[in-house]
């Protein structure tokens, strides 16, 4: 179908943005890659858009360790992340999770900070900040803010953003030695949504488990984390299957993804024994 | 003078080779001309209005803010398009009993499912059509929706349409021998259940159509993605009442059909209809979304069949209750009861036995109408025969291609007619699976299955033997009344420097229907493929014939142009012979020369030859016939169909924690008679195996129970694509058809028909050690995880 | 609608080597802005929704889902389509492969395709089936079945790597 744009504008910069957003009365729209809001406005789900681009923003691009973190900025597209060789040093698990996501023309365009503020269940990237324990940063016109990935994702595409306010950058902790970073997931075709997805990552500090595409939001799966720490597989599948309500649609049932949730527990499980040994 | 098939070595031995297709070079640079490409002068674009709802009377219908819309110059009601447009009924007199109300373009007092187009909106461009189209307000009156198959017909469900009594389109019971009597006998009976899903053809261009009407001229003028285009010319000229030496329908460059883009659709029809009012180009681009509720649906089947074999694995009777749901209409002109009536005739094609009954239960939906899609009934019919082939070898613990030999008509049995009473001239049943044993390394194969299970990995393989109709005759729709041609006709004329232009009335959609012209005509004359130009779809210059449906293209449109292009040469050689004061026996053409039969010495070139006859006729004797141009058309007379056989193998791997099927391999061997362009011929074969291998792994289309489409977009229906599809191995047998001197039956829907059951086949081999079976397709991980009975709800 | 955001934008690009000026609706996605402004009709959209991959154009360098960007967005941009690559011959070995080995049929996915696989072919190397598989799953072609379109792709790794030996 034929997109109904209210307007648009092209931020020069993170301020104009600002100043574009307030002024849009409630129907402004932040567009980065588009390849989530050009899709909704192509189908008649979003009408009526006042759209500020922020994409020629350069400061919001690009990829950098700072002291004790790895920060990322909200523009960088997710060819540069699954290219970038930072992240692949921090934080194998984005580059990873790049691969799994549609394919390389989207991945060319759609941007690490469009995706967490879209928020799709089903999307590997707000599971990916949850299981590395990422901090988003934000800029609103109350000034800057951070969120912990934790308290970001609050339902079905909906973060902790406001209307006015834009996600700047994420920060990552640095590798630390012996870390163990690995995703699962399992889809109908290469590049599909998963049918269900695991994020799995070992610290000193233990272990840190998000799932995707089993619930309204990304789900960090805190009993069976609890439970591998004790190093108990078994009862850390049987907390999984407790903690996730799985949807049922056309693709799968809820009783597919649990079973599955647990598999792909089992499988990251086995490659981080793999790993270690 | 016959040609030499056999002889690869004679002159212009075209037919057999492959030669690159003609018009593949302006489809890589992006020069292809599809309806959407083209623009002319004052053309307006049309959208529609849809109906939400499955089943809900037409109240009053409020225009007001959707004509404020900028851009708006008209709309148009169900109402207003039946003053210019008259309905059709999609029946057929031999369907016994098939019955649907009339259809109009738009909808007239009632909708009937979701999607039907209620309202056509026209505007300068599309946008500003489906902003207005979004502004229609419909008083809708929702009435019950009928959405189950198996119940449609039970007491208390709802009539969808009073007036017809009952929701049965059609029903017909086939039986032969006495399979009561066979079954109580019996050494051993399989029972299965089989559930093959809706499904929709998604081409990448979706229906497209620009009509323009000049009122000065009375002349219409419809750019169509259609496969068949006198038909369209037809029925355009009937329901809007212009004759048809006035409609001209062109089809040019097709962005894929596989059967989608030969039915007739009422927003296609509304579009002409409202090109015929306004007097002015339309343009109707369906989009991908309106395409998945609006496209002709097919495959919705729920089948409970069985087997009886005797000790030695001799079938001896087999009997198929096979039920479908179709939508609110038969679609016109062909109707919706042809795939079920395929499932009778289809069903255990390739095996001799005795007792056979099979019937077919056709029901009113208040979803998306169904009709001929790729192998019609085929992939269906195989299934439940190959299904319980399997099944059977497996309970008397035969080899699967052990109990297939002992079955199949041996292949010099022919001609034979089959117990569902289909008439076969020549197969080649075990030739086919000779070669596939070989080419597949069937014992290797097994072997490595054999080691993969030590490692607790499940590896199957599925044989599928099937037989599949090409070439129909007027047996398929003719003498049912429908509109439908199954001669078809060429023209081939000579040009003045030589050049040879062929005129055909089958079509091209990509497959190579351009290409294997090309050569008919290039070695029926005596020219190179390069020296021939085609032209296809344009109804105004070529023979009226039926376009591309049902593999006839290169069987029977190859044939006319064959016999034309032999015409050509006759008429060539009769002048070329009183130029060169010699007998036209010992001329012979080549290469665009003509030449001395016997030494190949060339004695004229043919633009000298042309230069006399149309600038020099004065040198010539006066009473000598020289045309250049000649017509034939052909018809097939002794066999309703040509049948085709094959035999397929799939080798796959589930992973039984997941679910997944991995396709490891793939192979085809196919008896399509004369194979013209070996590597067309191959890649038809190919891609018909793809398209039944999303149905057997994939494709889905769902409803709710009322009647609401839950899966219309390309992210939740789901295609096959790149990474999961397999190579795939594809040999030939060639038994060519006497009926005709190319010999050559079709090849474009044989893939589709057999892949899904070697799928399922496959399958079921790898999971038999766990006790596992599925035969409801498609074969999702979840099914085949509940099959293995590891899913707790 | 406010002074700041427009309806109606003006942009300015090069599109196959060629300066173009255009005031664009704020929603036209770049394939209506070719197909409808400029007359290039060599790119399809066909879903509209960026799964199909018919739409693929090339962008400052990189492959994109045409349906997927804002002709809004495009200012200052170098973009590509399958006619300015025939122009070129930047893809000519590419195109005559498919042509040889018959790696379409209708021809509707093919410009698209011809721009993904192009990407591909630009890392250089050899390429595995199951890579190219892999790199085209993104490209729905009803028609052809894949296979013919990875041996093409194939051959051409193969002929760029080899560049003239055996």
């Amino acid at each position: 179908m034929k997109a109904s744009a209210g307007g648009y504008a092209r931020a020069e910069s993170v301020g104009h943005a600002l100043e574009l957003l307030a002024a849009s009365d409630g129907q402004g729209r932040v567009l980065a890659g588009g390849q989530s809001l050009i899709a909704a406005m192509n189908m008649r789900l979003s009408v009526g858009d006042l759209l500020v681009d922020i994409s020629k923003i350069s400061d919001l691009s690009g990829v950098a360790v700072e002291g004790e973190t790895l920060r990322i900025g909200a523009l960088t597209r997710h060819a540069q992340i699954g290219a970038d060789p930072l992240v692949k040093t921090h934080a194998p698990l984005l580059t990873d999770a790049v691969a799994h996501i549609a394919h390389a023309a989207i991945r060319n365009r759609g941007t690490i900070g469009g995706a967490l503020a879209h928020a799709d269940p089903a999307a590997e990237f707000p599971a990916c900040a949850l299981a590395l324990g990422a901090t988003m940063h934000v800029e609103g016109p109350d000034g800057s803010r951070s969120i912990a990935a934790e308290d970001f994702f609050e339902e079905v595409f909906t973060t902790a953003l406001n209307d006015g306010d834009i996600l700047t950058a994420i920060t990552v902790p640095v590798f630390e030695a012996g870390e163990v970073q690995i995703i699962e997931e399992v889809a109908r075709r290469s590049g599909d949504y998963a049918l269900v997805g695991l994020c799995l990552v070992k610290r000193a500090a233990g272990h840190r488990i998000a799932l995707f595409s089993v619930g309204p939001k990304p789900l960090l799966a805190t009993g069976a984390m609890a439970a591998l720490d004790a190093g108990d597989l078994d009862a850390a599948v049987n907390a999984l299957s407790a903690e996730i309500d799985p949807p049922s649609d056309t693709q799968a049932s809820a009783a597919y993804r649990r079973h599955l949730a647990g598999v792909l527990l089992r499988r990251a499980v086995a490659r981080l024994k793999g790993d270690v040994a | 003078m016959t040609i030499p098939f056999n002889n690869p070595d004679r002159p212009n031995s075209y037919i057999g080779k492959t030669v690159p297709r003609p018009n593949a070079t302006k489809l890589v640079q992006g020069r292809g001309r599809y309806v959407d490409d083209i623009v002319l002068p004052r053309m307006l674009h049309v959208a529609f209005s849809r109906s939400p709802l499955a089943h809900a009377k037409i109240g009053t219908i409020d225009l007001d803010e959707a004509k404020a819309v900028k851009g708006v110059v008209r709309i148009f009601t169900g109402a207003d398009l039946a003053e210019v447009c008259t309905p059709w009924v999609a029946v057929l007199a031999h369907l016994k009993g098939l019955k649907s109300p009339p259809e109009h373009p738009l909808a007239v007092d009632r909708v009937c499912w979701v999607g039907e187009p209620v309202v056509a909106v026209v505007a300068n461009t599309r946008a500003a059509a489906e902003e207005a189209a979004s502004l229609v307000v419909v008083d809708y009156e929702e009435l019950p929706a009928v959405t189950d198959t198996m119940t449609a017909l039970d007491k208390d469900t709802p009539i969808i349409h009073p007036e017809m009594g009952d929701n049965l389109a059609f029903r017909r019971l086939h039986e032969e021998g006495d399979v009561d009597a066979a079954f109580t006998t019996a050494h051993k009976v399989v029972s299965a259940s089989f559930r093959t899903a809706r499904h929709t053809g998604v081409t990448l261009e979706p229906r497209s159509i620009l009509v323009d009407w000049n009122p000065a001229e009375g002349q219409m003028t419809a750019y169509h993605a259609t496969q068949a285009p006198h038909m369209m010319q037809t029925v355009f000229a009937k329901h809007l009442d212009i004759p048809e030496s006035r409609v001209r329908v062109i089809c040019g460059d097709v962005g894929g059909s596989y059967g989608i883009k030969v039915h007739v659709y009422p927003d296609e029809v509304a579009t002409a209809a409202i090109a015929k009012v306004m007097g002015r180009p339309i343009k109707f681009i369906a989009d991908r979304l309106e395409s998945f509720s609006t496209d002709i649906h097919a495959r919705d089947h729920e089948i409970k069949a069985k087997i009886a074999v005797d000790a030695d694995g001799k079938i001896l009777a087999i009997d198929v209750d096979d039920w479908t749901g179709i939508g609110p209409y038969s679609v016109y002109p062909r109707t919706s009861a042809i795939e079920g009536n395929q499932v009778v005739n289809l069903c255990c094609g390739p095996y001799d036995f005795a007792n056979y009954r099979a019937q077919t239960t056709v029901v009113f939906q208040n979803k998306t109408p169904t009709c001929q899609y790729r192998a019609v009934g085929h992939p269906i019919a195989v299934a439940i025969t190959e299904g319980l082939v399997d099944m059977a070898a497996a309970a008397i613990g035969m080899d699967p291609v052990e109990i297939r030999r002992r079955n199949m008509y041996p292949d010099d049995a022919y001609p034979v007619t089959s117990p569902a009473k289909m008439m076969f001239e020549g197969l080649s049943h075990h030739a086919s699976m000779d070669k596939l044993i070989e080419m597949m390394d069937y014992d290797a194969l097994r072997a490595d299955q054999a080691e993969a299970r030590k490692q607790g990995k499940y590896r199957g393989i599925g044989i599928a033997s099937f037989i599949e109709l090409t070439n129909p005759s007027p047996f398929m729709y003719g003498i049912g009344g429908a509109r439908i041609s199954a001669q078809d006709g060429c023209t081939v004329r000579m040009d003045p420097d030589g050049s040879v232009v062929a005129l055909s009335g089958v079509t091209e959609q990509g497959q190579g229907t351009e290409a294997m012209l090309s050569q008919v005509v290039a070695e029926g004359v005596g020219v190179l493929p390069s020296q021939v130009r085609v032209i296809t779809g344009d109804t105004q210059v070529t023979p009226y014939g039926g376009g591309t449906w049902a593999s006839r293209g290169a069987g029977i449109g190859g044939e006319a142009a064959l016999q034309a292009a032999r015409a050509l040469r006759g008429s060539i050689l009769e002048v070329a012979a009183a130029m060169l004061q010699a007998d036209a026996g010992h001329l012979d053409i080549r290469d665009g020369q003509i030449v001395d039969a016997e030494t190949g010495e060339d004695r004229m070139p043919l633009e000298e030859l042309g230069r006399i006859v149309y600038f020099r006729g004065d040198t010539l004797p006066k009473d000598l016939p020289r045309e250049l141009v000649q017509t034939r058309h052909f018809i097939t007379m002794e066999y309703p169909f040509a049948f085709t056989n094959g035999v397929q193998a799939s080798y796959l791997e589930v992973d039984t924690d997941t679910g997944v099927v991995t396709l490891l391999k793939h192979w085809c061997v196919e008896d399509c008679g004369r194979v013209i362009n070996p590597q067309l011929v191959d890649e038809q074969i190919r891609v018909g195996i793809v398209q039944g291998l999303g149905g057997a792994l994939y494709e889905e289309i769902h409803y709710d129970e009322d009647g609401q489409l839950l899966n219309g977009s390309m992210a939740d229906y789901l295609v096959p694509m790149a990474a999961e599809m397999p190579d795939m191995v594809v040999g030939h047998v060639e038994t060519p058809t006497k009926e005709s001197e190319l010999g050559a039956k079709g090849a474009g829907e044989a893939g589709t028909a057999g892949a899904p059951a070697a799928v399922m086949n496959a399958i079921n081999d790898a999971l038999r050690p766990l006790g596992a079976q599925v035969t409801e397709m498609p074969f999702t991980p979840e099914r085949i995880l509940r099959a293995l009975g590891k899913l707790q709800d | 609608m406010t002074d700041l955001f427009r309806d109606k934008v003006d942009v300015s690009m090069m599109v196959n080597g060629e300066p173009v000026e255009a005031r664009v609706p704020a929603g036209q996605h770049m394939i209506d802005f070719l197909r409808l402004e400029l007359g290039l009709t060599g790119a399809h959209a066909s879903c509209e929704h960026g799964v199909c991959g018919a739409c693929t154009i090339r962008v400052d360098g990189d492959a994109v889902r045409g349906c997927l960007m804002l002709a809004a967005q495009a200012d200052g941009a170098e973009v590509w389509t399958v006619e300015g690559l025939t122009d070129t011959s930047a893809i000519s070995d590419l195109q005559d492969a498919f042509v040889e080995r018959n790696a379409l049929q209708c021809g509707f996915c093919t410009p698209g395709m011809l721009v993904a696989a192009a990407e591909l072919l630009s890392r250089g190397g050899v390429l595995s089936r199951a890579e190219i598989r892999e790199h085209l799953s993104g490209n729905y072609c009803r028609c052809t079945g894949y296979e013919a379109i990875i041996d093409a792709v194939e051959s051409v790794a193969k002929g760029r790597a080899g560049k003239g030996t055996a």
